[in-house]
């Protein structure tokens, strides 16, 4: 499986308590294409996109599994190595722009640094690079907006700015934690098709944490759903809309408000549903605990 | 806007030092001691002690001896020593440059070794080497300035005799400077050896004035950056390749600066109220050792211009403070 842009192979992660988050996670993302990360809060989904990162908090170890990004062991890398790695083949857009840009530092330099300091680009060539992508997320005054700092600009603006960083780089593989969870519904939109046109014209693959089923159907080409840091269903997206196979995808399916009925009353995941996660979940734990002692 | 804000902050530093003026020039009238039965001899007549209070202006009650005095203050006449007979203002101008000096060495020593270690501390999160700063910087803190200066002198000037533990500079030296600050001019004339000699002098002094500000720097900011290292901008910069060592210097720092420059100003107050009792102890030739002398000699107008000097100090180590917040902070800039 070389040809993999991303590809996970029994991926488990424990807290110091013992407690997994992740259970054996695989998953394959092939180069050009968006995998979707589907589940609810707390179903390890973004430590998914940290752990491929290196970005894992440090109370959060690896204890199994492999994770090979064009080929190579992210496992296997000396940290220096792993991290020029990353920086060189992948990028994050994170769920706040809010957040993710540090106040005290200008836009620009904040955009071009990776260029200039880890890629060796030349100041001007990084700076091309950006005014050019700037263009491509709609933003129509860059000289401005490169000499501001994060407070002068509103939150689509500032998520704009971190998609056209993501991209600047043109890397192999993006995570994209909830990128339009933060913004304004009418905002969440925009940004939404502004990533997937990006996504068509440079063909970059994409990492798609969500737990909005409505925005895995409209981006994605393949679907992971999560629950418990395990994946219970894995198809191709619209497979998994026309006949979700596991109880807990239909529960979720179930569970999406709809428009065309404003006033129907929001559907919980069913009781049964998830008792039979349940014990789904602790079989799986004993399997694994079995070999590891 | 800004016109206005600096003319409002102007003029409460006047009412700030008007206050303190006030205080001091009571309390040490009202405070128990006599200026003038110290300095004649026992078995003055009461005659000569009235002549020589008429002389001082002492026999007019506080709030004329105020005015008067005050009346002189602005004009730039802080009056006339009662022990050294000589012109206030032209004491402690001469004395200023030492502390100064004594207290700028050591605030760079405390922000050296506070933020060295608070970096390295917060790159080493959760090791042992965070460990040894948290246990060292506690050590450092909980020991005052003053007996850290008694630590050193037993340490390095009686048991392991390597530094001079006495004086401002060696005393045979032929000194070519031509202000008082002998350290940064010897520094601007190239006189390499004399800075030498004076550093020499100037070190366990300022050793001990800055360990406990280099704990209290190194804990807080420690502190800050390890807050800061969770945040959103932190972790994107490390997806975008940059070292944890590149990440606090380059995302980190300045943000986490912040908080602890707030504390540094006002500690460094404190730290040049220590010079006090660290100039004592090491015999340096600074204000605050002249400041011990005229206390102990009753010299009003001394002690009222020493004290003067050292509130001016204070107000304006603030304004510096809040300038350079304002000018690390850019929404505050806007603001």
């Amino acid at each position: 499986m070389n040809a993999s842009c991303l590809n996970i192979a029994n991926l488990s992660a424990v807290l110091p308590n013992g407690a997994r988050v992740l259970r054996s996670v695989s998953l394959s993302v092939q180069p050009g294409e968006v995998r979707a990360l589907v589940g609810e809060s707390g179903a390890g989904k973004t430590m998914i996109g940290k752990a491929v990162l290196g970005v894992l908090p440090p109370s959060v170890r690896i204890v199994e599994g492999d994770m090979l990004l064009e080929g190579e062991d992210l496992g296997r890398l000396q940290p220096k190595a792993r991290r020029t790695l990353i920086g060189a083949r992948t990028a994050l857009i994170p769920q706040d722009p809010l957040t993710a840009l540090n106040p005290s530092r200008r836009i620009g330099p904040q955009m071009t640094d990776r260029l200039v300091r880890i890629l060796g680009w030349s100041g001007q060539g990084a700076d091309a690079r950006i005014r050019q992508l700037l263009d491509e997320v709609q933003i129509r005054d860059p000289d401005r907006v490169l000499k501001c700092y994060p407070h002068e600009l509103s939150g689509g603006m500032r998520q704009r700015v971190l998609i056209a960083a993501a991209f600047a780089a043109e890397p192999r593989l993006i995570v994209a934690d909830e990128p339009t969870t933060a913004l304004d519904v009418t905002v969440q939109k925009q940004i939404l098709r502004l990533i997937a046109q990006l996504q068509r014209e440079h063909g970059t693959a994409i990492l798609f944490v969500t737990h909005d089923l409505g925005v895995v159907a409209k981006i994605s080409q393949k679907v992971s759903v999560l629950y418990a840091g395990k994946v219970v269903e894995e198809a191709e997206t619209a497979a998994l809309f026309a006949a979700p196979q596991h109880p807990y995808t239909r529960a979720l399916m179930a569970a999406t408000p709809r428009y065309t009925d404003p006033f129907a009353s929001l559907k919980p995941v069913d009781d049964a549903v998830l008792a039979g996660l349940a014990a789904e979940i602790a079989a799986a734990d004993q399997a694994w605990r079995r070999p590891h002692g | 806007m800004l016109l206005q804000r600096f003319l409002i902050r102007l003029l409460t530093m006047a009412i700030t030092l008007f206050g303190v003026a006030v205080v001091v020039f009571v309390v040490i009238r009202v405070a128990p001691g006599d200026p003038i039965a110290m300095m004649l001899p026992p078995g003055a007549t009461d005659t000569d002690i009235a002549r020589l209070r008429a002389l001082y202006g002492l026999d007019k009650t506080i709030v004329e001896q105020f005015f008067i005095w005050l009346s002189g203050v602005v004009r730039g006449d802080f009056g006339t020593s009662i022990s050294l007979r000589q012109d206030v203002l032209g004491l402690v101008f001469n004395r200023l440059p030492a502390t100064l000096e004594l207290a700028i060495v050591a605030l760079l020593m405390a922000l050296a070794i506070g933020g060295t270690t608070a970096i390295l501390g917060a790159r080493e999160r959760g090791t042992a080497v965070e460990a040894g700063i948290d246990i060292a910087s506690g050590a450092a803190l909980s020991i005052p300035d003053f007996l850290w200066g008694l630590v050193l002198i037993l340490l390095f000037g009686v048991l392991v005799p390597i530094f001079d533990i006495s004086g401002r500079v060696s005393p045979q030296l032929d000194l070519p400077f031509v202000t008082q600050f002998y350290l940064f001019e010897s520094i601007a004339r190239l006189r390499f050896d004399l800075t030498k000699d004076l550093l020499g002098h100037m070190l366990m002094p300022a050793v001990a004035l800055a360990l406990p500000l280099a704990a209290i720097i190194s804990q807080l900011l420690k502190q800050s950056l390890k807050e800061v290292l969770d945040l959103d901008y932190v972790v994107l910069a490390r997806v975008k390749g940059f070292s944890e060592t590149q990440v606090i210097l380059r995302e980190a720092l300045k943000n986490a600066a912040l908080p602890t420059l707030t504390l540094v100003g006002v500690q460094f107050t404190f730290l040049i109220g220590g010079t006090v009792i660290v100039e004592r102890l090491f015999s340096y030739e600074g204000l605050g050792n002249m400041a011990i002398d005229a206390v102990i000699n009753r010299d009003l107008p001394l002690i009222q211009g020493i004290v003067l000097v050292f509130a001016l100090l204070f107000v304006l180590i603030n304004l510096t403070v809040d300038m350079m917040y304002a000018l690390l902070n850019p929404r505050l800039r806007h603001g």
